[in-house]
């Protein structure tokens, strides 16, 4: 196990590296200037050969590079165009709210998603199947945002059920900790903030949680029956094991393989869906801050917060794969 | 925006343990031909996929008038956009232009982004996937390493440098969403022609004495269309989203009232108080598109592996 | 744990229950913020939240040029002056009066007694003296157009100029000349100078604090600029709220200051929220979460009235233009710049896209503006004329791209993508083909546009800081520029020399006939001075709004709607 760990973390390291080399590229061969992002409209050539100096944007580019990968080894991914802001702890104090949203979709999805999936697969063909499986694909062909909005207008302004924007209300004293809202309630027992925290998720996670909720429910109906036919349960059903028994010993253990992996294949696509939900919901993560980064050019936070998901990615995958082998033995010894 | 994608990505995996290839073409060709012959949802999908296809295409004789025209720009105000009446079946948009033809005109151009952008990225991965499975060794490992590096990036991310880097037009668009499915394509493959290495038919041609290059090329690649013909139906499903999304951060065509779905969608958000059809009709046309793509692929996919159809 | 564990019976029934009490707790909730509303209600003012843009740059507004900096500085920093409520004229402020010598180079400022800063020492000559020379000594980073906008922009230089774009400095000297009295030398007249002094970027802060907290240890090298301690946490001045907390990315917290010298707020608790999608910010405020929000939609004022929301204009101190790039060939052509505008239908214009109430503009500045003229020529709506004038011209039919902004709303530009499409209809209806170019406002589209020739028509604006017309036309056609593309000594030595003019009286028929040379130029079409709104919740009472966004919240009260 910690050999598979160590290759994996080993394989990293190329993937990385070629990562920001790309991205210092990419992005340098971007249109505009961002001397210019940072002065507004009225800004006068000076000022901006000025701030192009002050940022370095008018040394060559390998030394750009350089001085990047460089100040990246000591923990600086310098300061963001827009805001003057150190990018690591931006990315730092907004990461909490990104993981806390994330986690939220991942427990919709998976709360829903395998009851859902595996009562479509026992009673295959029945409405309940053809409703999960026709829900799941209107999860899948919806765009995020559109979901988004719809969920918005419907729970917060037309119910007013749920807020609309957002982590917490703003009128509530909450202490922050961890900066996971809810864990922070929990923590300082102030249960109004915990609540209201809650509340606040509750539609991002929906929206965000749809696509995966979508792809929970189908992988794990198409291997609940998939492992149904094979032939240990069909011998354990011969042997009069009632059927309860069975799925909970022989199906669900086996189902949850693909479902475990499918899993943290969708972490990247969580924080790509996060870009959008977080913008719309105004749910201060780091996919917020994207959005604004992508729509001003603000090359270091650009920079710093893609590799940063990549690392996220690559280190949930990770423990996807660990977690993999833990639930099939097999996969341990290759 | 990834979903369609990574849908596929991850149910084909069962697929595959079952390559194409075992049973004999002609048979195997005709046994999923009825396979999908009996299959509702690809009924459905079909019907959806055709008449998208027709309306795109005939566009100018089904659309009451010219798009992205905003012949009736005076009719619009701030809080205002007229409804359906007499001239214009479902009223106009809020840059004056008739709804429905701008919604006519929108499957054309999801149509050619959604085709352009998916051809682009079948080509490119399908390039990767050969040389990575048919190659085999460090081309594999550099191949598979470039591929990582492209997965590690979100798809919308990576969309997004592109379109930023090409420019604003839906060029950039066809080809940021091309080099989001490339890595799919190109690991899609790979499995696929890794699977077959090792089996009978891969070693009695190999005994035979053809070339390594030949077996892959002609006997190994079109083995594994199956599976891509299925990703690329399901990758149109993808496309349609994804401009929308892309749509959404402020990317594509540079004419703000161009008759595009996503970009109409997008548009009403800031009306959706007022005028809530500017967003209904884009936004079911983007969706039963989508969803007519991947019951179609779905259905193939369940056709050619029929283990997962019990 | 693994799966096989877990009971499936009881993880079902606990999603169902957790969904079931999910779905209970929201209608309890909604019962519980009503509540808490109600307790905070009452007698006192209770908590207001406006939603901003964005998060405030810094809390040190003289490092500063943006709005949202702006808006959370006014209700902490006041300057020597201020301006008379709801417009754009210089009113006493900490200054209670001031005079300027016969030449213009000095103004001696009467200062109100009895102020104090948040941190409790006296604001006196010495303070005001502190902050003009704390602003005059910048060196390095602090020079650079980004954190120096406003001094490099009004006082050209510092004590030792670093880089390029500075020159010889109006500044000259500061003279206490007993407690409550100041004198301020310049070396060359400048009328704007007390009009300016109402710019939050001048406004007067604790110079004790700043040295305690090394306000102006900005810090850092010089590829990694950070701001003090005092900018982040430790702003003080002399306004009525005092600096609460900042969570970054969230809220800034402000508190009343009780020692405030003029009328103490009423509000218990100001929270500025930043939610940078303005959808965001309209729905925020119909669900109850804020109190009010700036910029407000076009679309969205009559609908938001009609739901029984305030809707709050402020006087439009701004202009909005269509630019017209003489480095293109066809735009050189006089005929067919006026062609344009007699193509345009400003009122259409101004009925389709911009907020109620706007008034279509005839120069670059609106009528509130010393200097503002009445005869200006004038290019009514006529497409006829408009045609003909192009066949004079040699162009019956015309291609011409036309770059416009996206993702962006200005508040003298609320939705560029409506007027964009609305001239384009319009100049379509002559023959003038628009080839469109929809450029990301920051920085693609203001790189093209003030960066390279490469463009045709634009849009864009300016909103005015202050009463100056050399903030407005000035600040436009003051020397040569990519934006417009045209060489005329003659303005550009008529603008600097009217803003040399040592008094406004002497500048009114100065840039009166300036706004007239320009009309008759025609470098481009004034569109309209846009009204910019301002949305309330029900129960807001009390807020003034301001052309030139001076609006203090002291006066503000937030009651109870239940």
């Amino acid at each position: 196990m910690l050999s598979l760990v160590l290759r994996r973390l080993g394989l990293l390291v190329p993937v990385l590296l070629g990562l920001s080399v790309l991205l210092f590229a990419w992005l340098r061969a971007l249109p505009g200037d961002p001397a210019r992002a940072m002065l507004g409209e009225r800004a006068t050539p000076a000022g901006i050969a000025a701030v192009n100096r002050l940022y370095g944007f008018d040394q060559p580019l390998w030394q750009q590079y350089f001085t990047y990968l460089g100040r990246m080894a000591t923990g600086n991914f310098g300061n963001s165009t827009r805001t003057g802001q150190p990018v690591l702890s931006t990315f730092l104090e907004r990461f909490p709210a990104t993981v806390e949203l994330a986690l939220a979709a991942l427990l919709v999805a998976i709360c829903l998603g395998i009851p859902l999936g595996y009562f479509a697969a026992r009673r295959n063909g029945s409405w309940l199947d053809h409703l999960a499986v026709g829900g799941s694909l209107l999860g899948v062909v919806v765009p995020v945002f559109f979901l988004a909005f719809l969920l918005k207008w419907l729970f917060a302004l037309e119910l007013g059920w749920l807020p609309t924007t957002g982590r917490q209300n703003p009128r509530i004293d909450a202490t922050h900790i961890t900066n996971l809202y809810v864990l922070d309630g929990l923590m300082t027992r102030e249960w109004d903030a915990a609540w209201d925290a809650v509340l606040h998720l509750v539609l991002p996670a929906m929206a965000l949680g749809a696509i995966p909720l979508a792809i929970v429910v189908r992988i794990t109906r198409a291997s609940v029956l998939d492992v149904l036919n094979e032939d240990h349960v069909r011998t354990a059903e011969a042997k009069g094991l009632l059927r309860g028994t069975v799925s909970r010993r022989h199906v669900l253990r086996n189902a949850m393989l693909p479902v475990s992996t499918t899993l943290g294949l969708q972490a990247g696509a969580l924080l790509a869906g996060a870009v959008l939900t977080e913008t719309v919901f105004a749910f201060n993560g780091i996919g917020e801050y994207l959005f604004q980064a992508v729509n001003q050019l603000d090359y270091p936070v650009l920079q710093g917060f893609i590799l940063a998901i990549a690392v996220i990615y690559a280190v949930v995958n990770l423990l996807v794969d660990i977690s993999y082998g833990l639930l099939d033995p097999r996969v341990r010894v290759s | 925006m990834t979903a369609a994608t990574t849908v596929t990505a991850a149910t084909a995996e069962p697929g595959q343990e079952q390559p194409p290839g075992r049973v004999s073409g002609t048979g195997r060709a005709r046994a999923s031909w009825d396979r999908l012959r009996r299959d509702p949802a690809a009924w459905v999908g079909a019907a959806i996929v055709t008449a998208f296809v027709v309306v795109a295409v005939a566009a100018p004789l089904i659309a009451p008038y010219e798009p992205a025209g905003s012949q009736w720009i005076r009719q619009i105000t701030p809080s205002d956009v007229p409804g359906p009446s007499e001239e214009h079946l479902l009223g106009l948009d809020s840059f004056g232009s008739d709804l429905f033809t701008q919604l006519v005109y929108g499957a054309r151009q999801s149509l050619v982004i959604g085709v352009v952008s998916t051809l682009l990225g079948l080509l490119a991965g399908t390039v990767l996937g050969v040389l990575s499975g048919g190659i085999g060794g460090w081309v594999d490992t550099a191949v598979m390493r470039v591929v990582d590096i492209m997965l590690s990036v979100p798809a919308l991310l990576l969309a997004v440098s592109v379109a930023a880097m090409v420019g604003r037009s839906s060029t950039s668009v066809m080809v940021a969403i091309a080099v989001a499915q490339v890595p799919i394509f190109a690991r899609l493959l790979r499995a696929s022609l890794l699977s077959q290495r090792g089996q009978d038919y891969v070693l009695a041609l190999r005994s035979l004495g053809l070339r390594e290059r030949r077996i892959v090329v002609s006997h190994m690649l079109p083995n594994s269309l199956g599976p891509l013909l299925v990703q690329a139906t399901l990758v149109l499903a993808t496309a349609v989203i994804e401009v929308a999304a892309l749509s959404f951060l402020g990317l594509g065509d540079p004419d703000p009232a161009v008759a595009e779905w996503g970009r109409m969608l997008v548009k009403a958000q800031e009306r959706l108080q007022n005028d809530p059809q500017l967003a209904l009709w884009p936004g079911v046309c983007i969706a039963v598109t989508a969803l007519g793509f991947t019951l179609l692929g779905e259905s193939l996919r369940q056709a050619l592996d029929p283990r997962a159809r019990r | 744990m693994s799966w096989s564990d877990l009971p499936l019976r009881k993880l079902v029934t606990g999603v169902a229950v957790a969904a079931l009490a999910l779905t209970a707790g929201c209608a309890e909730s909604q019962r519980e913020e009503n509540d808490s509303a109600e307790g905070t209600g009452g007698d006192t003012g209770g908590t207001f939240v406006f939603a901003a843009s964005s998060d405030p740059a810094t809390l040190d507004p003289s490092f500063a040029s943006d709005g949202e900096t702006f808006r959370v500085a006014r209700q902490m920093f006041e300057g020597l002056v201020g301006t008379k409520p709801g417009t754009a004229e210089p009113a006493p402020l900490l200054a209670k009066s001031w005079e300027s010598s016969e030449d213009g180079l000095s103004y001696t400022f009467e200062l109100e007694d009895g102020v104090t800063f948040h941190d409790g020492t006296d604001f006196n000559a010495d303070a005001v003296c502190a902050n003009f020379e704390r602003w005059y000594n910048r060196t390095g980073l602090a020079q650079s157009e980004n954190l120096s906008y406003y001094y490099r922009s009004l006082f050209r230089g510092f004590e030792q100029n670093e880089g390029e774009g500075l020159g010889e400095p109006l500044y000259k000297s500061c003279e206490p000349e007993d407690e409550d009295t100041v004198t301020i030398n310049l070396n060359r007249p400048f009328a704007g100078f007390v009009a300016a002094m109402s710019l939050p970027a001048f406004s007067m802060q604790s110079p004790t604090a700043i040295e305690k907290y090394k306000g102006d240890d900005i810090g850092g090298t010089a590829d990694d600029p950070r701001f003090s301690e005092y900018a982040s946490a430790h702003p003080t001045g002399t306004g009525p709220f005092k600096f609460g907390s900042w969570e970054r990315g969230q809220q800034v917290t402000l508190e009343p200051y009780e020692e405030y010298w003029g009328d103490k707020a009423k509000l218990d608790k100001v929270i500025v929220k930043t939610i940078s999608d303005g959808t965001a910010r309209r729905q925020a405020l119909q669900n109850g979460e804020i109190d009010g929000y700036d910029l407000v939609a076009p679309a969205d004022v009559a609908g938001l009235e009609s739901e029984g929301f305030q809707i709050e204009q402020r006087k439009p101190f701004n202009i909005l233009y269509l630019g017209m790039n003489q480095a293109h060939p066809a735009l050189q052509d006089p005929r067919v710049r006026q062609a344009i505008a007699h193509a345009i239908d400003k009122e259409a214009l101004v009925s389709g896209t911009l907020p109620e109430g706007t008034e279509p503009a005839t120069q670059f500045m609106p009528d509130t503006v010393t200097g503002y003229a009445e005869d200006v020529p004038t290019y009514e709506y006529d497409p006829e004329k408009a045609k003909a004038l192009l066949a004079e011209a040699g162009f019956p039919t015309l291609e011409i791209p036309f770059q416009y902004p996206t993702g962006v709303s200005r508040p003298y530009m609320p939705s560029p993508e409506d007027t964009f499409k609305n001239i384009s209809a319009q100049l379509s209806e002559v023959g003038i083909t628009v080839k469109p170019e929809g450029l990301k406002w920051s920085p693609d589209y203001l790189d093209r546009i003030q960066g390279t020739a490469d463009h045709g028509l634009h849009l864009l604006g300016w909103t005015g800081d202050y009463n100056d017309p050399d903030n407005f036309v000035g600040v436009f056609f003051g020397k040569p520029s990519n934006e417009w593309g045209f060489n005329d000594p003659a303005l550009f030595e008529a603008l600097e020399d009217a803003r040399g003019l040592p008094t406004v009286d002497e500048q009114v028929p100065a840039y009166e006939s300036i706004n007239k040379q320009i009309m008759t130029m025609l470098p481009g079409v004034p569109l309209a001075s846009p009204v910019p709104s301002l949305a309330f919740a029900e129960g807001v009472k009390g807020y003034q709004p301001s052309p030139v966004q001076d609006e203090v919240w002291n006066s503000v009260t937030v009651e109870d709607e239940g």
